[in-house]
C-alpha cells in the first residue's frame, strides 16, 4: 500500500509540473502587457519598466517560472494586482464559504440520489425507474445557473421562503446559515444528483444480480434488508469514486453558482478577478482548483482499494 | 466515457455495423428522439433568418417587457422591445457553431494525439499522455474560464477554450481504441502485407473508430453548448447585442422579480439543446454497448 501511494505520488510529479507550467503561462497567454493593467492610466515608460522589474517580467521565461514556482512551493502565491492582498489569504478567507456550499450541495445530492437510484434499480423498467432515469439525463443538461435563477424566482422572490443571496457562517448562526445555503446548494447539487443517481442505479443493478444476494434472500432475509443492508453497501463503492471527484471539483461548480447567489466564496473571487484582470489571483484559484482535483483523484483511487479489498495495488 | 462501444466497434466489420446502427436507431427510442431534437436544433439555426418573426437585434422601446403570448410576440419581448422568440431562434445560430467548432478542435487535436500515442507507443506515448494528464488535471470549466480570461473574452476564444478542454477526452478515448485495434488480426495481417502506417491508420483504424467517437461527439457537443452558455453568462463569451442564450440569462436575471420570462425562456432553450445532444449520446452508447442492453 505504502509503495503504491509513493508510486502514485511520483507519477503525479510530471503532471503537477506541467500543471504549474500551464498556470504560469496563463498570464503570458493574455494579450497586452500586465504592467499596463496594473498601472492603468498612470503609465510612464519608467513606471512600466519598474513594474516589469518588480514582477520579473524582464527576465527569461524559464527564470520567471523558476522564481514563481519556488515561491508557490514556499506558500508565497504572490499579491493581488488590484488589492495588493496576498493571494493565499484572499483565497483561504473565502474558502470556508465555498466549502460550506460544496458540502451542502453534495449532501443534498446524495440524500436524493441514493434512495432514488436504489428504488430505480430495484424496480427496473417501472414507471419510477423511467421517470428517474429520464429526469437524470435532463438534470445534467440544465445549467446550474439557470436552476439557481428559477429557484430564486420561485422560492425567494415569489414565495419568500428562502433569502436571496448572502452568506452566514455556520458557526455564527447555524439555522440562518442553512437557510442561506439551501438554494445555492440545490442549484449546485442538481447535476451531481443526476450523475450520482445513475451511478447508484447501474451499480445496484449489477450487485442485485450477484449470487450472494440470492443466497442472502434464500437464507430468509427480507427483500428490504437484502437491498439496503447487503446490496447497497457494495453498490455504493463506484459511487464513492464519482463523489470523490465531485469533492475535488467543488471550486469548479462554485464559480457560477456563487456568482448567481452573490456567495462570497473562491468561485466568485475568481470571476471578480477575471473582470479586474487580476491575473495573480486567477492563477492562484486555477492552481488550487487543479491541485484539489488531482488529489481528489488520488484519494478516490486509494479509498476505492480500501473499500473493495479485491482491488490490488500491485 | 466507457470504451466498451469501442470493443464492439472493433469486432464488427464497418459496413455491417452501419446497417446495425440503423437497426439500433429503430429499436432504441432514445436515439430517434435525440436525432429528431438535434435535427430540429440544426433546422432552427439554419432557418432562423427565414422563420424568425422579427429582427433579433432591432429594438422597439414601445414594445418592451411584453409578456409571453402577447400579440405578435409569442415568447414576449425583452427590456429593449426585442422579440424573445426571434432572439432564441438566432441564439441557436450562435450556440451550435460554437459547439461545432469546439468539438472539431477537440476531435482533431485529441484524435491526432490519440492515434500517434496509441500507434507509436514508446516515448511519444509517454510524453503525449503526460500532457493529456496535465490537461485532465484541470476541472473542465475552470480550464475553459481560465483560457478565455487569458485570451480575452469573445466568442472565438470561447470556442478555442472549449475545444482545448475536449482534447484530452478524445485523446484518451482514441488512444484506448487504437491500442485495442492494434492487437487485432486484421491489423496485424494488413501490416504484414506491407501497408504503410498512414494507409493502415486512414483505411483501417479511423473507420473503426467511428462508433465510439460518434457517442463522444454527441456528448461533447452537449458539454460545449453548456460551457458556452456559462462563459457567456459570466460575460466571457458572446458580447451584446449578439442574441446569445447565456448572455440573455445574464441580462434577464436583473429583471427577475417583474419579468421572469426574460431569463427563463433562454434557460429553457439551453436546457433543451444540451438535453438533445446528451440524450442522443447516451442512447447511442446504450445502443452500441451490449452490456447495457436489456
Amino acid at each position: 500500500m505504502t509503495t503504491y501511494v509513493l508510486r502514485r505520488l511520483v507519477l503525479m510529479m510530471p503532471v503537477a509540473f506541467l500543471v504549474t507550467v500551464g498556470v504560469f503561462m496563463l498570464i503570458h497567454l493574455s494579450p497586452g502587457d500586465p504592467a499596463l493593467v496594473i498601472l492603468g492610466e498612470d503609465r510612464t515608460p519608467d513606471a512600466i519598466a519598474q513594474v516589469h522589474r518588480d514582477l520579473g517580467l524582464d527576465r527569461p521565461l524559464y527564470v520567471q517560472y523558476g522564481i514563481w514556482a519556488s515561491r508557490i512551493v514556499r506558500g508565497d502565491w504572490g499579491r493581488s494586482i488590484t488589492t495588493h492582498e496576498p493571494v493565499w489569504s484572499a483565497i483561504t478567507d473565502r474558502l470556508p464559504a465555498t466549502l460550506e456550499l460544496g458540502i451542502a450541495a453534495l449532501l443534498w445530492s446524495l440524500a436524493v440520489a441514493i434512495p432514488l437510484g436504489t428504488i430505480a434499480a430495484v424496480r427496473r423498467g417501472s414507471i419510477v425507474d423511467r421517470v428517474a432515469t429520464g429526469v437524470a439525463v435532463f438534470g445534467v443538461s440544465v445549467p446550474n445557473f439557470f436552476i439557481g435563477i428559477v429557484l430564486i424566482f420561485v422560492l425567494s422572490v415569489t414565495a419568500r421562503i428562502f433569502p436571496f443571496g448572502g452568506y452566514v457562517p455556520l458557526a455564527q448562526d447555524p439555522l440562518e446559515s442553512l437557510r442561506h445555503v439551501a438554494l445555492p446548494a440545490i442549484a449546485l447539487g442538481t447535476a451531481g444528483t443526476a450523475i450520482n443517481m445513475r451511478f447508484t442505479r447501474s451499480s445496484m443493478i449489477e450487485v442485485l444480480n450477484l449470487d450472494y444476494i440470492r443466497t442472502a434472500r434464500a437464507k430468509g432475509n427480507s427483500w428490504r434488508r437484502v437491498v439496503f443492508i447487503h446490496a447497497l453497501k457494495n453498490a455504493l463503492i463506484p459511487v464513492v469514486t464519482i463523489v470523490g471527484l465531485q469533492i475535488g471539483g467543488i471550486i469548479e461548480g462554485a464559480v457560477v453558482t456563487e456568482t448567481v447567489f452573490t456567495w462570497p466564496g473562491v468561485g466568485r473571487l475568481a470571476v471578480e478577478s477575471i473582470y479586474n484582470r487580476d491575473y495573480t489571483v486567477v492563477q492562484g484559484v486555477v492552481l488550487l482548483a487543479a491541485f484539489s482535483y488531482m488529489f481528489a483523484n488520488l484519494a478516490v483511487d486509494l479509498l476505492y482499494g480500501w473499500l473493495d479489498p479485491r482491488i490490488s495495488y500491485a | 466515457m466507457s470504451n466498451a462501444p469501442a470493443i464492439v466497434a472493433a469486432q464488427t466489420p464497418v459496413r455491417r455495423r452501419r446497417v446495425a446502427l440503423l437497426e439500433l436507431a429503430r429499436k432504441n427510442r432514445g436515439v430517434v428522439v435525440g436525432l429528431v431534437l438535434v435535427g430540429a436544433l440544426f433546422l432552427a439555426a439554419l432557418l432562423s433568418p427565414v422563420i424568425s418573426p422579427h429582427d433579433p437585434i432591432a429594438t422597439a422601446p414601445d414594445e418592451a417587457y411584453l409578456p409571453p403570448l402577447a400579440p405578435g410576440h409569442i415568447l414576449g419581448t425583452d427590456e429593449l422591445g426585442r422579440d424573445q422568440l426571434s432572439r432564441v431562434l438566432w441564439g441557436a445560430r450562435v450556440s451550435l457553431p460554437v459547439a461545432f467548432v469546439a468539438v472539431a478542435v477537440g476531435l482533431v487535436g485529441g484524435g491526432l494525439i490519440g492515434i500517434v500515442s496509441g500507434y507509436a507507443g514508446g516515448v511519444a506515448d509517454l510524453v503525449l499522455m503526460r500532457l493529456v494528464d496535465a490537461l485532465l488535471a484541470f476541472p473542465a470549466l475552470i480550464l475553459a474560464i481560465a483560457l478565455v480570461a487569458a485570451l480575452g473574452p469573445n466568442l472565438r476564444n470561447a470556442m478555442i477554450a472549449i475545444g482545448i478542454v475536449a482534447v484530452p477526452v478524445y485523446a484518451r478515448l482514441i488512444r484506448a481504441v487504437v491500442l485495442q485495434l492494434k492487437q487485432m488480426e486484421f491489423v496485424v495481417a494488413t501490416r504484414s502485407l506491407g501497408a504503410t502506417p498512414i494507409r493502415l491508420i486512414v483505411r483501417h483504424l479511423i473507420p473503426n473508430l467511428m462508433n465510439p467517437v460518434l457517442v463522444q461527439l454527441s456528448l461533447s457537443a452537449g458539454f460545449a453548448i453548456l460551457a458556452e452558455a456559462v462563459l457567456s453568462f459570466l460575460g466571457l463569451g458572446a458580447q451584446p447585442p449578439t442574441p446569445d442564450w447565456g448572455q440573455m440569462i445574464t441580462i434577464g436575471r436583473t429583471f427577475l422579480p417583474n419579468d421572469p420570462w426574460l431569463a427563463i425562456v433562454p434557460g429553457i432553450a439551453i436546457s433543451i439543446a444540451v438535453y438533445s445532444f446528451n440524450l442522443l449520446g447516451d442512447s447511442l452508447r446504450d445502443a452500441l454497448d451490449p452490456r447495457l442492453r436489456d
